[in-house]
């Protein structure tokens, strides 16, 4: 097991650094004077000159790349030349909002959508199975920013439960913050649910067919310890690795849902950091979604090693 | 074919992806308004027997405008499919023959690939240049080329390992051959479902970074674009968000379906994959 995980680690730091040489190649070597490109053609010369300081622009590309990885892996990721403010503090406070927002989204959907797809499997083919599976097909369909939208007109402008968007901070307490995250995590969650939802009926029904819930049963273990000892364990497999996987695509998600609710999160910094063409910003924050994306698909490469009853030879 | 018509899902997905072709091949020759009609004294609109679904901020009819939204997102699908499919299918069909090396850095390009969402992939490229329904394509076709390389792959192992190829191999034929004559006429039933589920994937994620203002821009029609300003307008009139948001999920529902009901007719065991 141990020689399993360090091959999935070594490929997954191979492809985490793949990603940030990508990046640093866009937003640094291509445009030839990033400097140019984020000031503008207008821009006093001695601005130009200072900045082209600050991103090490007179060292070869490889050498800055480098440096700035250094950086990185220390917690020193420059000044933003917008917000003129270190950009580690920067992404430490817009954090502060995408990961519990992300986190709670991943919550509610594993939760709507674990029972749904066990009560579909166990009831196949029957009503309940078809409204689930309705549900699935819809949830995949409708795009999570209109879906905040609707959110939004109902449960704000028409009963008035919640704002409309913005965040209080969480200085005011666990609850108005909480409660500033419940539209946007719920519009984030519902692809998720309706995918997960789907995986749950696959893997249970899967898991059904197993010759060894076949002998549990013929050993007369009650339909609740079958599926407590052996279904569960053996669809939660399949239904983890997609939850792992999800996660790197509910923080993209996070990019749009936080736009949708103005909420002051890591995206809502990407956006803007986009249109005000600060690329030190857009570098750290993609580099850093990508590195979640990437550490996301180890945390459920470790989980499956857990929770995988299977003998761990030859896999991987 | 009969069985085809007896298959509830494909039938609701065919009609729904036949509605969005119509839609968009009608609003090349004909739209009940002009798209780019702006009224102002006609602004808001509910709908009514002159403009069926009503006008939006400007005075154009939302029909128009939907109508042509379906033709953007058709162009942006097709374009980024078709990318995916011609790039990704070969590096899947390469790093199942060579194995190795090949295989290990095919396995690499896809991982990292799915390290950068498509939105993620759009600001990227956005950052460089202006937004524009190329960015979307690019961004969203270089997510499908790994998408397809990895549905080629896994597909294509498969079918090597079966005695027809093993044979033709044994015969000969070179690499190539036996590649494009028996490898890919048997892997494409796996690669026209997933085709059919990136081109949802790919309306959702055109309608999300024209949402951004990343995509498509002005005057161009597009539905994500008709959301982002309808939110301005919530307050004053609820109904101008209702309409593109349902375009959007009906458009990829029928994709869905199609695509899951092809599925069951080829084989229901197959994997499709729902990344984007």
């Amino acid at each position: 097991m141990l020689g399993f995980l360090t091959r999935r680690l070594a490929s997954l730091l191979a492809t985490a650094f793949l990603a940030s040489v990508i990046v640093f190649v866009v937003l640094e070597v291509l445009p030839g004077d990033p400097a140019l490109l984020m000031l503008g053609t207008e821009a006093r010369p001695d601005t130009l000159a200072a900045l082209r300081a600050e991103m090490n622009l007179d060292r070869p590309p490889v050498e800055r790349y480098f440096l700035w990885l250094g950086g990185f892996l220390t917690g020193d990721l420059g000044t933003s030349h917008t917000y003129n403010v270190p950009v580690a503090g920067l992404i430490g406070d817009r954090l502060a909002v995408t990961l519990p927002l992300t986190l709670m989204a991943l919550v509610l959907s594993t939760l709507l959508a674990v029972p749904l797809g066990f009560l579909a499997a166990t009831r196949r083919n029957r009503a309940g199975d078809y409204a689930v599976m309705a549900f699935s097909q819809l949830g995949v369909a409708i795009p999570n920013f209109w879906f905040g939208i609707v959110l939004t007109l109902v449960f704000s402008v028409t009963l008035g439960w919640f704002s409309s968007g913005g965040f209080p901070g969480w200085e005011g307490g666990l609850g108005p913050g909480l409660k500033a995250l419940v539209l946007p995590a719920t519009a984030l969650a519902l692809t998720e649910a309706a995918i997960l939802t789907r995986v749950t009926r696959s893997a249970v029904l899967e898991t059904l067919e197993e010759d060894y819930v076949r002998t549990a049963r013929a050993k007369g273990l009650s339909p609740a310890q079958v599926m407590g000892r052996h279904v569960l364990r053996n669809a939660l497999v399949p239904i983890m690795t997609i939850v792992g996987l999800q996660f790197g695509f509910l923080v993209a998600g996070a990019i749009v849902v936080e736009n949708v609710f103005y909420l002051p999160g890591l995206g809502r910094l990407l956006y803007q950091a986009v249109n005000q063409r600060d690329l030190i910003v857009v570098r750290d924050v993609v580099v850093l979604i990508t590195i979640l994306v990437v550490a996301a698909n180890f945390t459920v490469d470790l989980l499956y090693a857990l929770v995988d009853p299977r003998p761990k030879e030859g896999r991987g | 074919m009969r069985r085809a018509l007896r298959h509830r899902s494909l039938l609701i997905g065919m009609g729904l992806t036949g509605i969005l072709v119509a839609m968009a091949l009608i609003s090349l020759a004909w739209t009940p308004y002009p798209v780019e009609g702006v009224d102002v004294s006609s602004r808001l609109r509910p709908p009514g027997s002159a403009h069926w679904l009503g006008t939006d901020h400007l005075g154009r009819d939302v029909l128009s405008l939907i109508m042509a939204g379906a033709r953007n997102s058709i162009a942006v699908g097709v374009t980024a499919v078709g990318i995916g499919l011609v790039l990704g299918t070969p590096l899947g069909l390469l790093a199942a023959a060579r194995g190795g090396l090949a295989d290990e850095a095919v396995g690499r390009l896809t991982d990292v690939a799915f390290a950068f969402p498509t939105v993620l992939s759009a600001i990227l490229i956005t950052a460089l240049t202006h937004p524009g329904m190329v960015n979307s394509i690019v961004a969203i076709g270089i997510f499908n080329i790994a998408v397809f390389a990895r549905v080629a792959r896994g597909a294509a192992l498969q079918v090597y390992g079966r005695e027809f190829v093993r044979a033709a191999l044994a015969l000969g034929r070179t690499r190539t051959d036996v590649a494009l004559r028996h490898v890919l006429p048997n892997i494409s039933s796996p690669l026209i479902v997933q085709a059919t589920i990136q081109f949802a994937v790919a309306i959702l994620a055109e309608a999300a970074l024209s949402y951004l203002g990343l995509g498509t821009p002005p005057p161009t029609p597009s539905w994500g674009r008709m959301l982002l300003e309808a939110q301005t307008y919530m307050f004053v009139d609820p109904r101008q968000a209702l309409w593109p948001g349902l375009a959007i999920a009906l458009a990829v529902l029928g994709l869905n379906l199609l695509g899951d009901g092809l599925r069951d007719l080829f084989d229901p065991r197959l994997r499709i994959l729902r990344l984007g």
